[in-house]
């Protein structure tokens, strides 16, 4: 098995694994933005109260959360190792730096841009996903007969003030920041290399880097909005 | 031409280095950037001081021995272009010019603006060549090569081992010049035999060399004096995904 130890430790096996831990991020990213719209809907929550109730018993979904939550365990600490070797390289740096000269802002701050969306995912993972798996923290409401969390009054009641809003924004916009460059280089990085599909996957790439933290936006709006009229 | 010069000075390799400030009073602005250095040194010589160490050789732009990070670019803005080729006319009369050897690990600095650049040398030792003779060019017509492939491998061996790539990436990455090396071989039919190996072992060698890796930032193909492209990295990985995953060739570990 040293060849598959070489390959993993070697730079372009480290980048695969981000690459691909990246990519299952943004799957799960992508699913997560759809289901909350349905938080947009007026019937007091019952859908996406019964979609939560369903997400956490259904076991395959508990199997998927292992890979996701691996996934991005390993996307950090490849990052911190990649990033650690990465300044190694340099270790005086230049005294006169024009780096906007030939590569874009985003392309050069992932990593300012992680620890962003790593502080961002600390705050709501803590305000929700904590509330509701581990320490149960929250109402419970019965729809149809079954008992299950009200996770849709959590959500409304924490959207509801405003600077609480402005943080999910401020990680939204990190968010598609960090999409923007990350999703067409976590292909170039699998080799993808064909003249006509790379355009392309830049392309896909810069529209969801808009959609998806726009989707996500929308929820904290609404429920802010709603607060005020 | 007025011209103030900030130039990176270095003893040795162990010693710490410092900024020199030089004031030029007479520069032509027909000279090339390599050209006022001479007129600089010249001046130095003949106040009795050390010249300023700089690489250079064939001042036509294909040697790649002109090592100078111009202004915080490789080479200076100019693009597709290396430091002999640079004019004094894009400056202007007055401009202070900061002068920086390559930063790399890899690269230690051996005087003033000399960088030891033999990583590159040991990376194309380790599998950057085609092992058997192939004899003298081929009759036009007696091996058939794609024009496509004929076309991309001319591409990637125009890469002169300057070093601008691994100066201009913010992690110091030698992905450019390393895959140029591989897709300019590996497109070919003599160099396609050995292409498992060579990826395996020219990868390795430049992890070994302490390299920084891709982060598909694109400064490197911005700052190629001889427009290598970054899809050369992609190709590069999907030549050594392939070898490892794909190819059933045994590689020594």
């Amino acid at each position: 098995m040293s060849w598959l130890k070489g390959f993993f430790n070697s730079s372009i096996g480290r980048k695969f694994i981000m690459a691909l831990t990246g990519l299952f991020l943004f799957l799960f990213l992508t699913e997560h933005m759809l289901a909350n719209l349905l938080l947009l809907l007026p019937d007091n929550g019952i859908l996406y109260n019964q979609y939560s109730h369903f997400m956490v018993n259904f076991p395959l979904i508990r199997i998927v959360e292992f890979l996701l939550f691996g996934s991005l365990i390993f996307h950090i600490i490849y990052a911190l190792v990649l990033t650690y070797r990465n300044r190694q390289a340099r270790p005086i740096q230049y005294a006169v730096r024009k780096p906007g000269e030939n590569s874009s802002w985003v392309s050069r701050n992932m990593g300012f841009l992680g620890v962003i969306l790593f502080i961002f995912l600390a705050i709501h993972l803590t305000g929700f996903f904590a509330k509701a798996r581990i320490t149960h923290d929250l109402g419970m409401v019965t729809i149809n007969g079954v008992e299950m969390h009200d996770v849709y009054s959590l959500v409304k009641a924490k959207f509801e003030i405003w600077w609480f809003d402005l943080i999910y924004i401020i990680g939204f916009m990190a968010l598609g920041a960090h999409l923007w460059h990350g999703f067409y280089s976590s292909f170039r990085t699998l080799g993808l290399r064909h003249p006509q599909y790379l355009p392309l996957f830049k392309g896909i790439g810069i529209f969801i880097a808009v959609i998806i933290p726009l989707g996500f936006a929308i929820v904290p709006i609404y429920f802010l909005i709603n607060s005020l009229s | 031409m007025k011209i103030t010069l900030k130039v990176w000075r270095q003893e040795s390799p162990d010693e710490k280095g410092r900024f020199d400030t030089f004031r030029l009073d007479n520069i032509d602005s027909h000279m090339s950037f390599l050209e006022m250095f001479d007129v600089l040194n010249q001046q130095l010589i003949e106040e009795g001081k050390r010249p300023v160490e700089f690489d250079h050789d064939c001042r036509e732009g294909i040697c790649g021995m002109c090592s100078m990070y111009i202004n915080g670019r490789p080479h200076g803005f100019q693009s597709g272009t290396t430091t002999c080729q640079l004019h004094m006319r894009h400056f202007r009369d007055g401009d202070t010019i900061v002068v920086e050897p390559w930063r790399a690990r890899p690269f230690p600095v051996i005087k003033d603006l000399v960088v030891d650049r033999s990583p590159f040398d040991r990376i194309i030792a380790a599998g950057g060549y085609v092992s058997v003779n192939t004899g003298s060019p081929q009759d036009a017509n007696s091996i058939l090569v794609k024009k496509s492939d004929s076309d991309a491998a001319f591409d990637a061996a125009s890469c002169i081992g300057c070093g601008a790539c691994v100066a201009a990436c913010k992690n110091a990455s030698a992905m450019l010049f390393v895959s140029a090396k591989i897709e300019h071989l590996s497109r070919l039919p003599q160099g396609r035999v050995e292409r498992v190996r060579r990826a395996v072992n020219m990868v390795r060698q430049m992890d070994m060399e302490g390299f920084g890796n891709c982060t598909n930032t694109g400064a490197c193909e911005v700052e190629c004096p001889k427009g290598i492209k970054i899809s050369n990295i992609h190709k590069m990985n999907a030549e050594f995904f392939k070898a490892v995953w794909v190819s059933s060739e045994e590689v020594e570990a």
